[in-house]
């Protein structure tokens, strides 16, 4: 954002521009990606995990869309990250056809069409009520799916878990190795092409009228928003998101576990949206980043007290920076901004 | 003329309250309308059965001749009924532009749109800020809405109503709250809306309505209890029975009003 005197400026000159301004690309989101890409070079011997942060930004991605930007509090999305991680890990395991049918995008694209369309039924269930209803009927449905992933276990793998998951190379070129470098190549991909998605569709007029019903429903129903059909639709595509964001786990670890299902998953990816900024997108990645960092170092220093220092770090956030690390950051290049102008 | 909005036997309960009892009503294409009534006779509650907040017990709503009583709001508001409210209902995030864009693009069927950023039509930002500019917003277009001065969030409230060019435009209580020195603002704003708009006034201060309104309605108990114009308005011994004792006494003996109570 610019400062004030220089905004009011564009203003009257070109209001249009002064709008479109706000979709610019700004410096700090070139250095993340730049960042993550010079991590292949960088750290070699971590690509597991960063494989690991590419995929859980991504479900906080679909949850910043659902809630950030469309009010909607959710602590189902698990549901849809599972859904997902179980199709593309049944599909790469049971294989169909060969190249290019065998393919793991095939895989991705059937896990978003299917976390998409349950993500669709019960994106009815969630239309009416306050936030506790939304949060105990996003919850209930989660539970309902996590029960059926152990009881269906002649599919599921049940509590072992879905073993034997062999995605084939990624293009018929990239083969999964061990070291996580294809993985995370893969993820981090599939992770910026969605971003790019959610980024325009949040700056596009859509995404203003979802803003809109966040910010005041009444509003929004009397310029003639469609308020249900919105929310049903982002709702969707939230849980596209996150059935994708599963798909790459199962590929890229060959494994799907129960733990997916696992409210503890829901728990983890709203929290790290609401630490790294709810509303603002890059907070699901800054927050996944920091979130995965602290688990690293707390949890390996001091295993039995993660929990601890999860929850310290989650007090102080929301009683100091409700903004999150993202809000943080403007605030401080605000007071920058200011710093500077005042000095010119 | 024929009617552009219509009720036919209206009404509403809250359980065993009589909110809105048998209203039947008809707006003219270009009325300029005041709804009266002392407090709690109904006239919100009318309101939102107009614009479709609230679902009727019984009766039909017409807009320009379509029944639209089941219709929800947003139907409405498409259909061309627009409405302000009287406790401002505004996006506290959004800047004045970014509302009065959003408004002209849902009005557009543009509001769908999701590749390109919001401002690349440049027909719609022009739009937006003309009507900014008209309603004296244009210097605070890119400020956050929520740190206006309430003055100007009233405006904006007018502005985001009117941005799509609606037939009939609702009107409750447009300069309440507003302080002594920017009401004349307001009701500048309000005179100079376009001609062929319907126009539908609720308000408190007779002042504002005797200097607007061709025609009244007075709503007593959720039931129509007069209409007419406002000489005869003035002049009807059952108004003056409802609002004898009332604050707003006063008003009736202004002078253009045509009529003295005191």
């Amino acid at each position: 954002m610019t400062s004030l005197a220089a905004g009011a400026r564009v203003a009257t000159a070109d209001p249009g521009a002064h709008l479109v301004a706000k979709a610019r690309w700004r410096w700090p989101e070139f250095l993340l990606w730049l960042f993550a890409i010079a991590l292949i070079w960088l750290a070699p011997s971590r690509y597991l995990l960063f494989n690991e942060i590419a995929i859980l930004a991504l479900l906080a991605l679909s949850i910043d869309l659902v809630l950030g930007f469309s009010g909607i509090v959710t602590l189902g999305q698990g549901a849809f990250y599972g859904l997902g991680a179980y199709t593309a890990g049944l599909m790469a395991k049971h294989g169909i056809g060969t190249f290019p049918w065998s393919d793991p995008l095939l895989g991705l694209l059937g896990a978003g069409l299917v976390a998409g369309f349950v993500g669709f039924l019960s994106s009815f269930l969630v239309l009416r009520g306050s936030d506790l209803t939304r949060l105990m009927v996003t919850l209930g449905v989660a539970l309902i799916v996590q029960e059926l992933g152990n009881k269906l276990d002649w599919i599921t793998g049940g509590a072992d878990g879905l073993q034997g998951v062999m995605p084939a190379p990624l293009l018929g070129l990239f083969d999964f190795d061990i070291f996580g470098r294809t993985a995370y190549l893969y993820s981090l991909s599939v992770l910026f092409v969605l971003f790019l998605l959610a980024r325009a569709l949040v700056n596009s007029p859509s995404g203003l009228s979802l803003r809109a019903i966040k910010g005041n429903v009444i509003r929004a129903r009397a310029i003639g928003i469609p308020v249900e059909r919105r929310l049903v639709v982002i709702y969707t595509i939230g849980a596209a998101y996150a059935g994708i964001a599963g798909a790459l786990l199962a590929q890229t670890t060959q494994f799907v576990s129960l733990d997916v299902l696992s409210f503890e998953k829901s728990a983890d990816a709203l929290l790290i949206v609401v630490f790294g900024g709810v509303g603002t997108l890059y907070g699901a990645l800054v927050g996944s980043i920091a979130f995965k960092a602290m688990y690293d170092v707390l949890a390996s220093a001091t295993p039995e007290y993660w929990s601890f220092w999860l929850g310290l770090a989650l007090v102080l956030l929301v009683l100091f920076a409700r903004g999150g690390i993202i809000g943080l950051l403007t605030a401080l290049r605000d007071r920058l901004d200011r710093a500077r102008s005042a000095r010119a | 003329m024929a009617a552009v909005l219509e009720t036919k036997a209206l009404h509403k309960n809250f359980g065993g309250l009589t909110a809105t009892n048998n209203v039947t009503f008809a707006l003219p294409a270009g009325a300029r309308h005041a709804l009266i009534g002392p407090n709690g006779a109904g006239k919100t509650t009318f309101v939102n059965l107009l614009s479709g907040v609230l679902t009727p017990t019984s009766g039909t709503v017409y807009l320009d001749g379509t029944d639209v009583t089941r219709w929800p709001a947003h139907r409405r508001a498409d259909a061309g009924l627009a409405r302000t409210f009287q406790i401002n209902q505004l996006f506290a995030d959004f800047t004045p532009l970014e509302t009065i864009v959003l408004a002209i693009s849902q009005a557009k069927g543009l509001a769908t749109r999701f590749l390109r950023p919001v401002g690349t039509d440049a027909g719609v930002v022009s739009a937006a800020a003309d009507l900014l500019q008209r309603l004296t917003l244009a210097d605070v277009m890119h400020a956050r809405v929520g740190s206006l001065p309430y003055g100007k969030q009233r405006l904006l409230e007018i502005a985001i109503a009117i941005a799509s060019e609606p037939k009939v435009l609702l009107l409750d209580e447009p300069a309440a709250g507003v302080p002594e020195s920017e009401r004349e603002q307001i009701l500048d704003v309000v005179a100079a809306l376009p001609g062929e708009m319907a126009l539908v006034l609720i308000e408190h201060d007779m002042d504002l309505v005797f200097r607007f309104a061709k025609s009244l309605t007075v709503l007593v108990n959720g039931g129509v209890l007069v209409e007419g114009s406002p000489g005869e308005i003035v002049n009807d011994p059952r108004v003056r029975q409802v609002y004898l004792g009332e604050l707003h006494v006063e008003g009736f003996s202004q002078p253009h009003a045509g009529g003295a109570l005191g």
